[in-house]
């Protein structure tokens, strides 16, 4: 490194042990809001460093500094031993930042080669680039067992190989220091085994990582040193080898955790919900659902396991009339229309189906409404919020938002606030509340607690469970196995569209629902 | 950026917009060498001055309502229809066919008889794009501006061929019979004794009226309207809640052609009394002016389209009284749409940067 | 249909398709960057009462031509301040301009001339005249050929050739360059530019401004060699022809050339109802004559077009976000 004649000039250099980054009193708010509060790390040259804490906790925001992408308020950025300015992406890049972010930046009708050059092209014109390109990620492919074919489109690329690529873009950029954001939110345990793979490769090659994660058992598998935030705040950095998921869990928090949710045995009465050899395919034709069969009996919690995007947001959207589909679907015992005119939100809510969806911003709420009007949203024909044949009763509407909000404690409880005034754990609140209100035969549940506060978590996982216990059938989607394996009274696993098994949450493990996960089907019997 | 409070929102924003419209108007007046200041003048005079003048503001306001309340129904819908002018036409289509149809008894019978003919026939023209948005994904901007084309040429065919009568030069249609002729403010008991000579504004105006609070009924008190704004709002929310993307899309569309349709009733029947070639004569564009100025909302709607009567009366004026030419209004109205439309962040920005400077000297003065 | 009144179709065509193929390829630069510019009208507008008022007051074409990209880049830059720098809705800002144009060309031209918001006649210098390309005299005696190549293709204004050579040119920048990678990346998916430390509203603008040069030259074609002179609204909602020619096309260059073409033969048609009466048989009405390519854009943008995926980014705003 040519840092030390950099670094003697700095009176802030450490010479004898360089960190490649220190981050010192960083602060940066958005309006009134606080999101990194005077924090401070460092992390040692050639390790591993993790940055844990909850949603919200501050982490993306800092990373987000660092990447030139939001100018901190006040702080310093230290890296190799030089104070470095970062006002855009470009000095990142410069300083030897690469980041790998949790919503990949790739053009998705370029190729991977395409993408590899973009922003980092020698001279005018592309040939020369794409040949050098090729040839540089040959050698990569080789040294990291990052393989990706570089001809090939990414649209037409696995999630795990399109995060290859954004690794491939960082090196190809000569990055000594990866920030990866959330990596494995996307990867089945296999893909995220490979990473992890990876990342070891680059550490031993001298590279720098951090890692933000929420999920504490990245941290202890893989990192060396680990810095906890919460509310914006640095809480503690600690060396991994010696510290526990009990004590990280307690820092990220600020108390116990309950992770295990306080529920009786399943009473399993009629079946309520009978799928049988579910198709669907998309816009482009391509089959998303490949014969799905299930049931969901009143009185039961039926959690779907599996890797985002193997066909759990189609099965949802048949089930909630969304999207049309093929094969049958009886709501105790009554064929539902799958294809029709009839088939949609409105016919599905006669029928008993309530429906919280995975994604509230777009679909659960609409975010410029008022509270009052997102109570009404998908019931606004509901008998009691008519004045008459012509008029809708907005008094009734409000009324009966209010008497929600206090039942299922939505703060601020101030039914004329526009949804996307509230946090998400109030806004996830007012969906649950207006589905689980309709006292439905069957809800349906996607992501419950994505986003949302550990406070509403317990909350809104108490009011499923309540509604089980009502003797109502519930189907549970979730990425979170931890969530799927608390809350379910039996798991089924989905793969590319189709149902991989079924195992008792009670008798299975989260290496078992991996390999499922990972579509190794195993031995095939429940 | 600071959070502008409601009543900066609501009526400081599209004024400020107005003022630097009005701004960017009078530079280009000074640059072809006109007074601005004695171009207000004359236009203040001529379309406020005196009874006569109210006359034809209220005239203009009148179709500006219509046109206006078209725009803004769509845009709740989330769709952005320039076909006002096409179905405003067309609608006058509607109308003169009513009113030459028969020999019409009394004014009343044939007003409600044109007015659904004008509100069918503008519907229709409006139908062809929703359709097609709607089923076949063509963008509803551009089909709706070839609809306007296409509507022209239909037009300018039945004038010419169609509807003249034999011997006539000019291409227009008969004149209406004495029966479908309606009062004008000045032949109203009450009105009259505001309104001495003849004016073209005319009983049409109470329907404009009557229309706005009809379409503020629907979008914030029927379940229709909610469906509207919902789907208006995020199409893929829209669909969670059951709510029919075809369907709003063309009873928006409907309910948008079907009031730009019946602003021909204030023009072909209340002022002209026989369809002219051109008869809308942009007034469907200027609804897009209007309602982004009015904010989307009925009240804002009624009292943009005043602003936008009183310009075009005075821009009349100043074609009468200075050598500005008359275009000078379509230029102002570009500027209103501009400002009000695509530089609305821009004026937020200025107001919440104004807004921050108040509160920190207010903060600095507290201590 | 005679071999002579067809080579004056094709003749026709290839002039009315020229103002087309200009506007569509502006349009495709500022689309393929993620800015939808529906105001392609109103900078031909411009530029056509540019190029008219400045030819015919200084009798120099080329200096016309230059007043056309002027006029044609101010009304680019107030829509790249619009859409790009504030973020407004990109729809919307090109209809204002549309409007503005529509008007401040009459009011200009007006104060200027006197002339009803025409231009004086232009003629001799201040006119793009035709050239002769080379051959063409001794080929005209070729049978069928020499006569296609005189009638046709040669004895345009230069703009013609320009519009055409701009068809590989953009071809070439968008698919050969660094700066039509990073241009197509920008309408994609303009984090992934960002994020590589490259400027997104640099690009965009850049894209605008390209939109605001082809706009003025197809302005100054409609003026100088179209026609002899601006007169009110002559761009006669060409821009729009043109945007669905580009949709027609899937946004790509050698399409565009397709579409345009198709698109001049149809404006061709609507000259001559006479041929059209001969081909099919019975009278036309002229006015259905005239609405023939906006029935036709209609038609196209209903079910030709088939899947035509528009640049993913498009029309939107970009914010930053994480």
């Amino acid at each position: 490194m040519s840092v030390s004649t950099d670094a003697g000039r700095q009176a802030t250099a450490a010479p004898t042990a360089p960190y490649a980054i220190e981050l010192k009193g960083i602060s940066k708010a958005f309006g009134p809001v606080q999101a990194n509060k005077d924090i401070s790390i460092q992390v040692a040259k050639g390790s591993i460093h993790g940055i844990i804490g909850e949603n919200g906790a501050g982490k993306s925001t800092l990373m987000s500094i660092l990447y030139g992408f939001y100018k901190a308020d006040r702080g310093e950025i230290v890296i190799n031993g030089r104070v470095t300015a970062i006002p855009d992406s470009q000095s990142a890049i410069r300083a030897g930042i690469g980041m790998v972010f949790q919503h990949f930046k790739l053009v998705q009708n370029f190729t991977v080669l395409e993408n590899v050059i973009l922003g980092a092209e020698e001279g005018q014109m592309l040939a020369g680039s794409l040949a050098k390109a090729r040839r540089v990620l040959r050698e990569l492919a080789e040294e990291y067992e990052l393989e990706v074919d570089p001809d090939a489109l990414i649209e037409d690329l696995s999630v795990g190989h399109q995060q290859r690529v954004e690794i491939l873009k960082a090196l190809y950029r000569q990055a000594d220091i990866l920030i990866l954001d959330e990596p494995t939110g996307v990867l089945t345990p296999a893909e995220a085994d490979h990473l992890f793979r990876i990342l070891r490769g680059l550490k031993e090659q001298g590279k720098t990582i951090i890692l933000i994660t929420h999920k504490l058992r990245e941290i202890m598998e893989i990192t060396d040193t680990v810095s906890v935030m919460r509310r914006g705040e640095m809480t503690a950095t600690v060396k991994t080898a010696e510290t526990s998921p009990e004590q990280l869990a307690e820092l990220m928090v600020g108390r116990k955790v309950l992770l295990h949710v306080a529920k009786g045995p399943a009473n399993p009465g009629a079946t309520v919900l009978d799928v049988e050899n579910l198709r669907v395919k998309d816009d482009q034709g391509v089959e998303r659902l490949k014969g799905i069969s299930l049931k969901v009996r009143a009185g039961e919690i039926l959690g779907i396991a599996g890797v985002a995007g193997n066909g759990q947001s189609e099965l949802l959207a048949v089930l909630g009339g969304m999207q049309a589909g093929t094969g049958h679907i009886r709501i105790k015992g009554d064929e539902i229309d799958l294809t029709g005119k009839h088939s949609n939100g409105q016919t599905r809510r006669a029928r008993g189906i309530a429906h919280v969806p995975e994604d509230r911003q777009h679909l659960g709420l609409i975010m410029d409404f008022t509270a009052w009007e997102n109570v009404a949203f998908g019931y606004h024909h509901a008998p009691e919020y008519q004045k008459n044949r012509l008029f809708m009763d907005n008094d009734a509407l409000r009324a009966d938002t209010e008497r929600k909000m206090a039942t299922f404690d939505v703060r601020p409880p101030i039914p004329t606030l526009a949804a996307k005034s509230f946090s998400g754990g109030n806004q996830q609140k007012i969906v649950v509340a207006r589905e689980i209100e309709r006292n439905p035969d069957l809800l349906l549940v996607g992501q419950p607690t994505r986003g949302v506060d550990i406070g509403a978590i317990e909350f809104i996982h108490k009011q499923i469970v309540a509604l089980r216990d009502a003797g109502k059938a519930i189907l549970l989607v979730s990425v979170e196995l931890d969530e799927i394996m608390s809350l379910s009274d039996r798991i089924a696993v989905m793969f590319d569209g189709r149902i991989m098994g079924e195992r008792d949450p009670r008798s299975t493990n989260e290496r078992e629902l991996g390999l499922m996960m990972a579509g190794v089907t195993d031995g095939g019997a429940a | 950026m600071t959070k502008l409070p409601k009543w900066a929102d609501v009526a400081l924003v599209p004024l400020i917009s107005l003022m630097l419209a009005a701004i960017v108007a009078a530079i280009v007046l000074v640059a072809i060498g006109h007074d601005p200041w004695n171009a207000l003048k004359v236009m203040v005079d001529g379309a406020l001055g005196s009874p006569y003048g109210w006359g034809y503001t209220l005239y203009y306001t009148t179709s500006f309502i219509f046109t206006g309340l078209a725009v803004t129904v769509a845009f709740h819908a989330s769709l952005f229809n320039i076909g006002g002018e096409g179905q405003a036409q067309l609608g006058g289509l509607g109308v003169a066919l009513v009113c030459l149809s028969m020999p019409w008894p009394h004014w009343t019978l044939a007003l409600a008889a044109a007015t659904l003919g004008a509100a069918a026939f503008g519907a229709a023209w409006a139908a062809i794009p929703a359709y097609l948005q709607a089923r076949r994904g063509s963008h509803i901007v551009i089909t709706t501006i070839m609809f306007n084309y296409i509507a022209a040429a239909l037009l300018v065919y039945l004038l010419v061929d169609v509807l003249r009568p034999a011997g006539q030069m000019d291409p227009a249609s008969a004149r209406f019979p004495e029966g479908a002729n309606l009062p004008a403010l000045n032949e109203i008991p009450g009105f009259n004794l505001i309104f001495e000579k003849a004016v073209p504004a005319n009983v049409t105006l109470f329907i404009a009226l009557f229309m706005a609070w009809v379409v503020w009924a629907i979008l914030w008190r029927t379940r229709l309207g909610y469906e509207i704004r919902a789907f208006g709002k995020s199409e893929t929310a829209a669909r969670y809640a059951g709510i029919n993307a075809v369907r709003i899309t063309m009873i928006a569309m409907l309910i948008s052609g079907g009031l730009a349709g019946m602003m021909s009733i204030n023009n072909v029947m209340g002022e002209a009394e026989r369809l002219l070639q051109n008869s809308s004569e942009g007034a469907g564009f200027i609804g897009i002016a209007v309602a982004l100025m009015g904010r989307n909302h009925p009240v804002g709607v009624v009292l943009a389209a005043l602003l936008f009567g009183f310009l075009y009366q005075g821009g009349a004026e100043l074609g009468l009284w200075t050598s500005i030419p008359i275009e000078m209004r379509i230029v102002v109205q570009g500027l209103v749409i501009l400002f009000t439309g695509a530089l609305d962040m821009m004026v937020r920005m200025m107001l919440g940067w104004l807004f921050s400077l108040s509160q920190s000297a207010e903060s600095v003065g507290a201590k | 249909m005679d071999y002579a009144t067809l080579l004056q179709l094709l003749d026709t065509t290839l002039r009315f398709a020229t103002p087309l193929l200009l506007a569509c390829l502006a349009g495709l630069y500022s689309e393929r960057a993620g800015v939808f510019d529906i105001g392609l009208e109103g900078k031909m507008l411009m530029a056509a009462m540019s190029s008219g008022a400045v030819a015919a007051l200084t009798g120099s074409v080329w200096l016309g031509l230059l007043a056309a990209i002027g006029g044609s880049l101010l009304f680019a830059l107030v829509h790249g301040v619009a859409s790009i720098t504030f973020r407004g809705n990109q729809l919307i800002s090109g209809v204002a301009l549309n409007f503005i144009a529509s008007g401040i060309t009459v009011l200009v031209a007006q104060s200027l001339f006197g002339q009803g918001g025409r231009t004086p006649p232009l003629t001799g210098g201040a006119r793009s005249n035709p050239v002769i390309l080379p051959f063409a005299e001794p080929m005209r005696d070729v049978p069928v050929i020499g006569p296609l190549y005189y009638e046709v293709i040669s004895g345009h204004s230069p703009l013609v050739y320009l519009a055409l050579l701009m068809v590989p040119v953009t071809w070439w920048v968008l698919y050969r360059t660094r700066f039509g990678l990073r241009l197509r990346a920008v309408g994609e998916n303009p984090a992934a530019v960002d994020t590589a430390g490259v400027s997104v509203r640099g690009l965009r603008f850049a894209a605008v401004m390209i939109t605001g040069v082809l706009c003025g030259v197809a302005g100054a074609y409609m003026a100088t060699a179209l026609q002899a002179g601006f007169g009110r609204e002559m761009t006669a909602g060409r821009g729009y022809i043109a945007l669905a020619a580009l949709i027609f096309a899937k946004w790509r260059p050698w399409a565009a050339l397709y579409a345009c073409l198709l698109f001049g033969f149809f404006q061709a048609l609507a000259l001559r109802p006479d041929v059209v009466e001969g081909v099919v048989g019975v009278k036309v009405p002229v006015p259905a004559l005239d609405a023939l390519p906006y029935v036709l854009t209609v038609l196209v943008l209903a079910g030709f077009v088939g899947k035509a995926i528009p640049p993913r980014a498009g029309g939107e705003p970009y914010v930053k976000e994480r």
